[in-house]
């Protein structure tokens, strides 16, 4: 694929910004105060998108800025930050759940929620004040918007421009399917795909079966209207095959044949049981595509989570340095931004009582700012690690060819600098429950940066931290028993409990016996086998 | 870009979602629920109620890593003091590497906790309880009526004119006499200016002064018709009606008659509050208004705030029927009983001066019941070897003549009390619909 991006003006970049601009005085202020309003926030918004894509050379899709009070934020929490969603008991749950920490003041509300859809979705909370509202649309508005429209995961992954419209349509035909088989049978199928629901991506296979919406919808009222004719050709399949006589058992070929044809091994177990459940009926085997199909458009956020926050940060800071500097904003608007951003990329220490995991706002934006600073003023050490970028003065199109084709476990083995290292301290722990003490397998010094490197990445890296579970048989000739096999990497088993439990959705899917094996990658050893009962 | 503002759009998405959450776990919210009334004041009913119920039933299971077993990689922040190579004890308590990672996986089994609005708590408390059927609220000639909804009128002040309705009828009017549309009038006018000055020809090709003519003739007719049809007429007029419906009393009085003599311990009083705070809190679901009246007596009675009700103390004799007495004045005062329910609870630990009781009785049956809706009289025990309906020492003097009353009047009830794990049953068993039906 061709660079979709224009080349940057890069005098107008990071490294040099503002040069040229003349101060303005009082009057030329964006907004003055907390206080905001609707002129005010377009104001502010087109001279941020400006910025953006002018000066900075984004490709952008238009925004659609909703303004919502704290009661609606909560809602969209629940419903995973769509503004359209099916309805489900398990969104009443997280609902309380969140409603209930908020209301104690345990926890704050996020400022905003952005969606990635054509025209993207940006929500915005009354009670920011006129900053909050600025830093939010510079962060979301113009960096995830960015991010989502240039990404190659998500341009290959999902379908912003019909995503609200098939969120609709699966909340109407969920609705209709209540209507008519009952919220119950509903809510069991929907129960036991949400179950699955992590095994409802082709993820190491990559090539993500993006949905197209409206070809969703044309298939639907195609498959409704066949179910009514009924053009079950019912003597067709009647009709006697002749067997061809073929070298080997005839037996073993035909299954090997059956395991082909249903695409075994499949990882994808919402897709497998969605195509070869013998007993789930039409609208079943359309709620569980639903959930998969919701589960596609969320995959790539998963992955690139820490590049798209950082991606955000640096155009939130980047963008609200250069309207400071040109006297756009006010000195005290810029201190209260400063406040807000500190908080957001803080990292605290391991042994913090905040820690909790690497923050990905704070290692997210250093990584893009130590990537600028790289093309701009490399150090001896960045000229050695990063011979490609270093001095290439072009920090932005540098930034958008890694914003365009990495995730987040790439970027990190691809850009994750020592210095980055160092500024967080990094360290690599090997820990193995075998052993009675944790061993630090590798610091940030000389001889460990490429270790902590490709530590850090292997957490990033899917394939290697979400249990890889396949289909390996279904013996559709014999009691119609499904197998599964969890390939088991470095001892790391399956939580018994959790994995019975899940077999018991699984298995309702399925209508018949299920079975989980836990086989090691390397040896063949079977560890465990988990089965409903 | 657009900016749109949602912030007046309906609120609540989650509503239904909510109550299908709380649907699911009904069960185990309502063992929560019975737990958490111990814990509330007697007239705080503004409050929602948060409750902590086990996360089994609402558990969504995925599969999971056991993070107890197996070998990783970590990578955490901040080094100090570490070199390669060297060995940490692990760390108490799961497998983390250190910090809070641990959290990360502590979902599982932990208890769910989060608030139930007032109401849904009040459902939950009162699931299938009913007011006694004899209790029905009275109607009085005299209460203020209340204007309902019945329907339309053809006539009625302006300010009640129902706009859809007649607009309606209007369109349908005008459509079915073919009233010309203004449009078309306007659309005929220019066409005869502009014929007039020449500036178009017919397109049949005739000449135009036969256009014109025929074009003014039906405009004329057009407008003719525009004056003989309204657009509204008297005849589509439809007004809201309004009937008024007179309303039931719905406010209540609620006393608490409780006795504190020394033989009333905390225990058996902490018995008593619960009792109260479940009968106000089931009345504030059935009137618009409830009134809470504490009367607490020894040998003599006088009515305090909730405060001293429950936590001041005095010492004393005990004579019940004071208790009575003053509430029978505060009715007479404040209480009109043509404006008021009257409910009466009255708890005591079954002790009183024997000659007290045949006073007690006979102001019972002739004075008190005849101006109550309801009375419940509940005896607290302290007593080890004291069981609801059990008592080793044979019923109290009080409880003995209370009964009498009791079996000629169904407006009293009473029940035994023993330990706080009594006071929900026996407050269902009182108000239960099976009860009110025997």
């Amino acid at each position: 694929m061709t660079n979709p991006f224009p080349t940057p003006d890069t005098r107008a970049s990071g490294a040099t910004r503002g040069t040229g601009e003349p101060a303005a005085d009082a009057d030329g202020l964006l907004f003055d105060g907390p206080e905001w309003d609707f002129p005010t926030v377009r104001r502010t918004f087109d001279a941020i998108e400006k910025v953006g894509t002018e000066d900075l050379g984004l490709s952008l899709y238009p925004t659609r800025l909703e303004v919502i009070n704290a009661e609606q934020m909560l809602d969209a929490y629940a419903s995973v930050g769509m503004p359209t969603m099916y309805r489900h008991w398990a969104f009443g749950k997280r609902f309380v759940q969140h409603e209930t920490m908020y209301r104690r003041g345990f926890s704050g509300l996020a400022l905003e929620i952005v969606i990635n859809a054509d025209p993207s979705l940006c929500y915005i909370m009354e009670e920011n004040t006129m900053t909050m509202q600025a830093t939010v649309m510079a962060h979301a508005a113009v960096g995830h918007n960015h991010f989502f429209k240039n990404n190659r995961l998500f341009q290959e992954w999902t379908d912003p421009e019909a995503i609200l419209d098939y969120l609709s349509f699966a909340k109407s035909y969920i609705a209709a399917c209540e209507e008519k088989y009952g919220i119950e049978a509903v809510e069991r199928t929907i129960d036991a795909a949400h179950a699955l629901q992590g095994q409802g991506v082709d993820r190491s296979t990559g090539r993500g079966r993006r949905m197209d919406a409206r070809a969703e919808q044309e298939r639907v009222s195609e498959m409704n209207r066949r179910n009514l004719e009924g053009e079950e050709d019912l003597w067709l399949r009647t009709v006697p095959v002749k067997r061809d006589l073929v070298a080997g058992d005839p037996e073993e070929l035909e299954r090997q044949a059956e395991a082909r044809a249903m695409g075994l091994p499949e990882e994808n177990l919402l897709y497998f049981l969605e195509k070869n459940a013998p007993r789930l009926r039409e609208w079943q085997r359309e709620l569980l595509r639903i959930v998969r199909n919701i589960a596609t458009y969320f995959e790539p956020q998963k992955q690139t989570k820490m590049m798209n926050e950082g991606c955000a940060c640096w155009c939130h800071y980047t963008i609200m340095t250069m309207l400071h500097e040109r006297g756009l904003i006010s000195d005290s608007a810029f201190m209260e931004f400063l406040h807000l951003h500190a908080n957001v990329v803080t990292q605290p220490a391991y042994d913090d009582r905040r820690y909790s995991g690497i923050n990905p706002y704070a290692l997210g934006f250093a990584m893009t700012r130590d990537i600028e600073r790289i093309c701009t003023e490399p150090t001896e050490e960045d000229r050695a690690w990063f011979p490609g970028i270093a001095g290439n003065d072009k920090p932005v199109a540098t930034l958008c060819e890694a914003w365009a084709n990495y995730r987040d476990e790439s970027f990190i083995r691809q850009y994750l600098s020592p210095r980055v290292m160092r500024d967080f301290a990094m360290f690599r722990l090997d820990d193995d429950t075998e052993d009675p003490d944790i061993v630090v397998e590798a610091i940030h010094d000389e001889r460990g940066y490429r270790r902590v490197r490709q530590g850090l990445a292997n957490l990033y890296d899917p394939a290697n931290t979400e249990p890889r579970i396949e289909v390996v048989g279904a013996d559709i000739h014999g009691d119609r028993t499904l197998t599964l096999q969890h390939t088991v990497r470095d001892g790391r088993l399956l939580d018994a409990l959790e994995t019975r439990r899940t077999l018991r959705h699984l298995s309702w899917l399925w209508g018949y016996h299920v079975r989980l094996t836990e086989v090691d990658a390397e040896t063949g050893h079977i560890y465990a086998e988990h089965e409903n009962l | 870009m657009r900016i749109v503002d949602r912030r007046l759009n309906p609120q609540g998405k989650n509503l239904g979602n909510r109550q299908r959450f709380i649907q699911r776990a009904r069960s185990q919210v309502r063992e929560a629920v019975k737990r958490n009334i111990r814990d509330r004041s007697v007239t705080d009913n503004e409050s929602g109620e948060t409750v902590s119920i086990p996360a089994d039933g609402i558990h969504e299971p995925q599969f999971e890593p056991d993070t107890q077993v197996g070998r990783r990689d970590r990578v955490l922040t901040g080094n100090r003091e570490f070199r390669e190579g060297d060995r940490i004890p692990r760390p108490e308590g799961g497998g983390g590497g250190g910090g809070g990672e641990a959290s990360e996986d502590g979902e599982g089994e932990d208890s769910f906790v989060f608030t139930l609005t007032r109401d849904e708590f009040l459902d939950m408390l009162f699931e299938d309880l009913e007011l006694p059927d004899m209790i029905k609220q009275q109607l009085t000639a005299e209460a203020s009526p209340k204007l309902q909804r019945a329907g339309y009128a053809t006539t009625g002040p302006p300010n009640r004119l129902n706009m859809v309705n007649t607009l309606r009828r209007s369109l349908v009017r005008r459509k079915a006499l073919g009233r010309p549309n203004q449009a078309v009038i306007e659309q005929m006018e220019r066409e005869l200016e502009r014929l007039k000055s020449g500036e178009i020809a017919p397109a049949d090709g005739q000449p135009a002064d036969k256009r014109i003519a025929e074009l003014e003739e039906t405009l004329r007719r057009a407008r003719e018709k525009r004056g003989r049809v309204p657009y509204i007429d008297p005849t589509d007029l439809r007004f809201n009606r309004y009937e008024r419906v007179p309303q039931p009393i719905a406010q209540a009085v609620m006393f608490c008659l409780m006795d504190v003599s020394a033989s009333m311990d905390e225990t058996k009083k902490d018995l008593a509050k619960r009792f109260f705070m479940l009968l106000h809190l089931f009345l504030e679901r059935r009137y618009d208004k409830v009134d809470v009246v504490f009367i607490r007596h020894t040998n003599q009675a006088s009515e305090v705030d909730e405060e001293t009700f429950f936590h001041g103390r005095q010492t004393g004799g005990t004579i019940v029927s004071s208790a009575l007495r003053e509430m029978l004045r505060v009715v007479d005062d404040r209480y009109p009983l043509d404006a008021w329910n009257v409910y009466v609870a009255q708890a005591s630990d079954g002790d009183d001066v024997p000659a007290d009781v045949p006073v007690c009785t006979k102001m019972l049956s002739e004075r008190v019941l005849p101006v109550t809706q309801y009375m419940a009289y509940i005896e607290v025990g302290g007593d080890a070897d004291t069981r609801p309906g059990f008592r080793t020492g044979g019923p109290s003097d009080l409880w003995q003549g209370y009964a009498q009353v009791a079996e000629l009047d169904p407006r009293l009830q009473m029940r035994r009390v023993a330990d706080a794990g009594d006071i929900y049953p026996v407050f269902r068993g009182l108000f239960s619909q099976e009860e009110t039906a025997s």
